[in-house]
């Protein structure tokens, strides 16, 4: 991480440089663009540099249920498989050594098919679940031998948990479930009362705070599991499958709800799902699961372009991936046919140029190296002597970095040319070119 | 007739128990005595006015009109048997017999919700304790602690307890494990996670197991009879001893009736929550089940 906010750093000032020393330099993008890359300095700008380091560090984490763990764990190194195991010794292997790091301020997603091992895995990191071995490293300090104290300590101001069937007090209103961790905790009844009426306002239940669980609906409900975390302030929030038992609609309206409080106050999120739409719409990270074994850690982007294996590849089968392919991974550069120049010049001279460097249309950029719009041997031809601003073809429409492969092909369905991709300083970053979207379509229509 | 070498070892048992801990027993005798008369004189001392007036008015609160007529009714057609006074002498020791239960049930049955060991040797104990014919127990209180009040309470207390002690396992062991996880992710001790989510969300269970010890103990009141208990039982006794059709059914009907307010009364605490909740919801949501578990 630290390496890619760096080097993004360096390009940024290497490319200004460029800009004051030589505007004329044909602009070739200086930032080598891998998609993994692109998006984590994305990710990057969007967290501050302090925040960066990992909140939540699992190291070599398993939980092995049944009667002989020591034994289940000697055939796993022997290099056994699960289903072995449990014939042989009666133990599941719920959890193999699973590491991974949670960064402030994140929305991590655990990912996986039922039985892989995410519920169990979310339950180790509060020891709900006692691991059988392996460290869970929340701020510097080791979970997994701690003391009874220490963990009810980490539990009352550290973590806190949503669950799948929400798990509301039904004997308790929901002001007093929401205040619950706090009531454990041995606040006072005025004290957290306020505490959780903010938090309940902060979901939107704000007027909801006399009635019981059992008179909301299914998504309020969870709204009020979501604030009986957050009224206890936890630097990680986990959530276990938090919106699978929500109809799709609430689901949705969930998710965005998540992301609205996640803009509001970062906050770190280890977030269960078993659902790849909900993984890829609020995750950071998506982390996938597959017999209790982390197979993939990577942003949806990362998982979409090059999924590890064929249990990764087969999540996104159904999933219209299109929204993910982004014109940054899709861009080829432009080696020739760009224009440096005042648009106010002469628009003659290119016109020889474009033609003796072979290319179709020129990309025309001002002296900083704004994108101004594209031009034809033929435009500039029929422009004759007058500005090169007059030459600009009118229907070429130039879109940004992350616009997706959908919007990409929309607009080349509207166009003849190559569609110009410009960066957030407007500078040409390169081209997609038709037949690279097409052959994206028809990829995707293959799978 | 003899009892085997079985039967000798209980015998030997319980005269080990009288001629070792006699001081002990009468003691302990004598304290209980004193609780339970407290009680006895405590409720005959109240005039029947009161007692009628107090009886109707909770039925009215609990459930409403219907059963308040059927209350009032039921006590006027005691008192007019001339069987006010046997029935409150009953009512004193089945309520002395189940808080006796319940104080030593209740946490009985939570030691037995969370220890399996426990559970089982709670488990075939209070088999034993249920299916043993309750007269049996007659036999060793009058030993250990005389005739009256006392030996009738004890052997009530064994009959009635195991009800109370069983639901309320029953019950903390049905408390949803999500609920439990909830608890215990918020950084719960065990005596909060006890008071705070196993009890509370079991406490339909408990009732119904309170109800049941009240309706075992008000049945083995009467049997206790027999070693001078008291009360109705004594009436519907002498009924037998004379085989005076009259007298037994005037005793029975009065058991009878005590049961049913009884009954009726101790099973609306139980569905006291329901009720105040759906109460409140009134206006809003679909109506729905309190009790039922959310999916």
């Amino acid at each position: 991480m630290h390496i890619h906010v760096k080097s993004r750093l360096q390009v940024f000032e290497l490319a200004s440089w460029n800009d004051r020393m030589s505007p004329n330099l044909t602009f070739a993008s200086d930032e080598s663009v891998y998609p993994g890359e692109v998006n984590s300095s994305i990710t990057s700008s969007v967290v501050s540099p302090a925040s960066i380091d990992k909140i939540l560090t699992v190291q070599n984490l398993s939980k092995i249920f049944g009667p002989k763990p020591e034994r289940a764990a000697e055939m796993l190194r022997q290099g056994l498989g699960r289903n072995e195991i449990f014939q042989q010794t009666g133990n599941m292997v719920a959890v193999d050594n699973v590491s991974l790091g949670v960064r402030a301020g994140e929305i991590f997603v655990i990912m996986g098919l039922s039985g892989s091992g995410k519920s169990t895995l979310v339950r180790l990191l509060n020891r709900l679940i006692e691991p059988t071995s392996g460290k869970v490293v929340l701020e510097g300090r080791d979970i997994a031998p701690m003391s009874t104290l220490e963990l009810r300590e980490v539990r009352r101001k550290k973590m806190a948990m949503v669950f799948q069937s929400f798990a509301l007090l039904p004997n308790r209103t929901v002001i007093e479930n929401v205040s619950y961790g706090l009531e454990v905790a041995g606040q006072k009844k005025t004290e957290r009362h306020e505490v959780a009426r903010r938090a309940l306002e902060r979901v939107g239940l704000g007027s909801y705070e006399k009635l019981y669980p059992t008179e909301l609906s299914g998504g309020m409900q969870q709204r009020v599991g979501l604030a009986r975390a957050l009224a206890v302030n936890p630097s990680v929030l986990l959530m276990d499958e938090a919106f699978s038992a929500l109809d799709p609609l609430i689901r949705f309206e969930m998710q965005n709800e998540l992301l609205r409080l996640q803009k509001e106050e970062q906050r770190t999120v280890v977030f269960i799902s078993h659902d790849i739409e909900e993984a890829i719409k609020i995750g950071g990270r998506v982390g996938v699961m597959k017999d209790g074994r982390l197979v993939q850690v990577g942003t949806p982007v990362e998982l979409i372009q090059s999924p590890a294996d064929e249990y990764v590849r087969n999540f996104f089968r159904n999933v219209d991936v299109s929204r993910f392919q982004k014109a940054s991974s899709l861009l080829s550069k432009v080696e020739r046919g760009v224009i440096n120049c005042d648009t106010g010049v002469s628009a003659a001279r290119y016109a020889d140029e474009l033609i003796d460097a072979g290319v179709e249309c020129g990309y025309v950029c001002d002296e900083e190296g704004r994108y101004q719009g594209c031009v034809t041997p033929a435009s500039l031809r029929k422009c004759g002597s007058s500005p090169i601003r007059d030459a600009l073809l009118p229907d070429i429409v130039a879109v940004s970095m992350d616009a997706d492969l959908h919007e990409l092909s929309s607009i080349a369905l509207r166009q003849e040319h190559d569609v110009p991709i410009v960066d957030g300083a407007d500078k040409l970053v390169g081209v997609v070119s038709c037949r690279t979207i097409l052959k994206q379509v028809m990829e995707r229509r293959a799978a | 007739m003899n009892s085997s070498f079985i039967g000798q070892a209980a015998e030997r048992a319980v005269n080990f128990l009288f001629l070792h801990f006699r001081g002990g027993f009468d003691t302990f005798s004598a304290a209980l005595d004193t609780v339970v008369k407290l009680l006895q004189d405590g409720l005959a001392a109240i005039p029947f006015v009161v007692m009628l007036v107090a009886f109707v008015a909770l039925a009215l609160w609990r459930r409403g009109v219907v059963f308040a007529v059927f209350v009032g009714l039921a006590i006027m057609t005691i008192h007019f048997m001339g069987l006010w006074a046997q029935t409150v002498s009953t009512l004193a020791l089945v309520i002395a017999a189940t808080l006796f239960s319940l104080i030593i049930g209740i946490p009985l049955g939570i030691w037995g919700a969370r220890n399996s060991r426990a559970e089982l040797i709670l488990r075939s104990l209070l088999d034993f304790m249920q299916t043993m014919p309750a007269f049996v127990y007659l036999i060793p209180a009058v030993i250990l602690f005389g005739l009256g009040r006392v030996p009738a309470v004890i052997a009530t207390v064994i009959f009635a307890m195991p009800p109370v002690v069983r639901l309320t396992t029953l019950g903390i062991k049905q408390v949803r494990e999500e609920l439990m996880e909830a608890g215990k992710s918020f950084g719960s001790t065990d005596s909060q996670l006890l008071w705070k989510i196993q009890l509370p969300n079991a406490l339909p269970s408990i009732m119904a197991g309170i109800n049941q010890t009240i309706m075992m103990a008000l049945s083995m009141v009467v049997i206790a009879s027999m070693i001078g208990a008291g009360g109705l039982g004594e009436y519907v006794l002498s009924g037998i001893q004379r085989l005076d059709i009259g007298i037994g059914f005037e005793g029975g009907l009065g058991v009878v009736l005590l049961a049913i307010i009884l009954d009726r009364l101790t099973e609306s605490f139980g569905i006291k929550s329901v009720k105040r909740r759906s109460k409140t919801r009134a206006s809003k949501q679909t109506p729905r089940e309190a009790a039922q578990p959310q999916t």
